[in-house]
């Protein structure tokens, strides 16, 4: 991989930091009076997905990673390995519960979600920002109580549980912000 | 239409280095608004009515000059001139010192200084420059000008001024992190910034190590106001005087000035020793040799003009758009200069 210096480093780039592949978040150029110029940037360590901030002499340089974001459709799970598959090229990528993370609990089959490869491998999933997933478990709708305010935990088919409103009941439909974990209504 | 997206996609390209701030697509609107501008003016005005009740001359010497420094920190501009190399001036400071040599009396600068690789959100490579020098004063006595003048520039009317806090260098490391800068081991300096920066600090020299931890543990709880730190280590005098502290130990007669944490300026009782001044020199090459920097040549007509005899004077050069930025509550240099590097 191509190394980059700090006058590269920019939002987004990935980098080798301590053996890890990282995202550059901030990069601020410091000077201090007379002396030697510097860089404090925060970096997310992809990995861990921890926050990290680092100084680093203006001029030198990290190794770029080998990391890439792809689509790819979920295709399935055998309990140890999600599968996923490039939609243009069908190769099947299996990712583990680690690298899902989060993720898991709004997969559901055939969505398209951004797969995370770091040399080639999947290192972290990323689901859909919406989407729609069945109600299998809450407490009794209260029809006709779609005015008021209020809500009550739902659990939805991939195992999420959202705060809903009170008039759904099971086997409604509802569409989630994956990102919030919030509500956004009933789907049809 | 087709021009107006070809522009576009040339902006994208040019990319936005090293900064953390990002600017829109198209900008061929100045980054200062109009009360930046007009406060700008006004600070200008004010200034040159400061010094000229105090009977500080106005000098205007070369931005563009056949020599330039040889400080390791600092990358000058090379540009060419005729055919032949020529270089943006990164300080107004030689050419006043040899108008102090030929016995000008006291005098000031103000105008633009240039210096590579400096971009970022207090950052600009062309900037406007104040430095001022003061015959047989020492760097108390212009400490005390400078918050006045500080003071002056940015007080509004019937608002009170800016507190004052006065501090050594040594203290505020004794204070904040529990040692002393001037006889700690190197290797313990050395600890402490790999800790704060990065693995690359473990075995960088003592002067920039001491730059890291300050920026990074004192700066940030720095009182807010103006504070004067004064008494630099021995290591970074740059340009400066060395005597010694009333513990007996060596430190440069050098001083920086904060506005609320922001560094404003910089200053010095001025070295006026001949032999000094060139070992100073010489360890610069041998630094930026070291380094891998350009060599730059020495410029012999200061040197000249300092072996005829610099008259005992403090200086100081402050950074006006820093002052531009506080006075106005800006948090980017893009905000006070009518078009910064990114906007040309």
């Amino acid at each position: 991989m191509a190394n980059y210096s700090t006058s590269e480093f920019r939002s987004g780039l990935k980098v080798m930091l301590d053996g890890d592949p990282c995202s550059i978040l901030d990069n601020e150029f410091v000077k201090p009076g007379k002396g030697q110029a510097f860089n404090r940037v925060k970096l997310r360590n992809l990995k861990t997905a921890r926050v990290l901030e680092k100084t680093f002499k203006s001029g030198e340089s990290l190794e770029g990673a080998d990391v890439m974001d792809k689509d790819m459709q979920y295709l399935y799970t055998d309990g140890d390995f999600w599968c996923f598959m490039e939609p243009d090229t069908y190769e099947q990528h299996q990712a583990t519960e680690a690298a899902v993370g989060d993720a898991l609990q709004w997969l559901s089959e055939q969505d398209i979600c951004i797969v995370t490869l770091y040399n080639g491998s999947p290192l972290s999933v990323t689901p859909p920002n919406h989407v729609e997933l069945e109600i299998v478990e809450t407490d009794p709708g209260l029809r006709g109580d779609t005015a008021q305010g209020g809500s009550k935990p739902a659990k939805l088919v991939t195992g999420a549980v959202v705060k809903v409103p009170l008039f759904l009941d099971q086997g409604d439909v509802v569409k989630v912000d994956t990102r919030t974990g919030e509500y956004q209504g009933r789907v049809k | 239409m087709w021009l107006r997206w070809i522009r576009v996609l040339e902006n994208t390209k040019v990319g936005l280095s090293s900064s953390s701030v990002s600017y829109e697509m198209s900008t061929w609107q100045p980054g200062a608004s109009r009360e930046a501008l007009l406060r700008r003016a006004c600070l200008l005005n004010r200034l040159r009515g400061f010094f000229a009740a105090r009977s500080v001359l106005e000098v205007d010497v070369p931005l563009l000059g056949k020599s330039s420094i040889t400080d390791v920190n600092i990358d000058s501009i090379a540009v060419t001139v005729d055919g032949t190399t020529g270089y943006l001036q990164t300080s107004p400071e030689y050419f006043m010192k040899r108008l102090l040599a030929d016995g000008s009396g006291d005098i000031y600068y103000l105008g633009k200084a240039f210096r590579d690789g400096e971009i970022g959100t207090r950052h600009n490579p062309e900037f406007t420059m104040l430095e001022w020098y003061r015959c047989n004063w020492d760097d108390h006595q212009l400490m005390t000008e400078v918050a006045d003048l500080v003071n002056m520039l940015i007080t509004e009317e019937h608002s009170s001024p800016m507190a004052v806090t006065k501090m050594s260098y040594g203290q505020c490391f004794i204070d904040q992190i529990g040692f002393d800068p001037h006889d700690a081991d190197i290797e313990r300096l050395r600890r402490l910034a790999v800790e704060l920066g990065s693995s690359s600090w473990s075995d960088e020299s003592r002067g920039n190590c001491l730059d890291l931890i300050f920026s990074l543990k004192i700066e940030p709880k720095l009182p807010s106001g103006i504070v004067i730190i004064h008494d630099y280590p021995e290591c970074q005098c740059a340009l400066s005087k060395i005597s010694k502290n009333q513990k007996g130990q060596l430190i440069s007669r050098r001083f920086e000035v904060f506005i609320d944490g922001l560094e404003i300026a910089n200053g010095y009782l001025e070295l006026t020793n001949i032999d000094e001044q060139v070992n100073r020199f010489k360890d610069d090459m041998q630094y930026r040799m070291q380094e891998g920097k350009s060599l730059r040549a020495i410029d012999q007509k200061f040197v000249d003009a300092v072996l005829s005899g610099l008259p005992s004077c403090a200086g100081v050069a402050v950074g006006l758009d820093r002052i531009l930025m506080r006075a106005l509550n800006a948090t980017a240099i893009d905000q006070v200069l009518a078009f910064s590097w990114h906007r040309t």
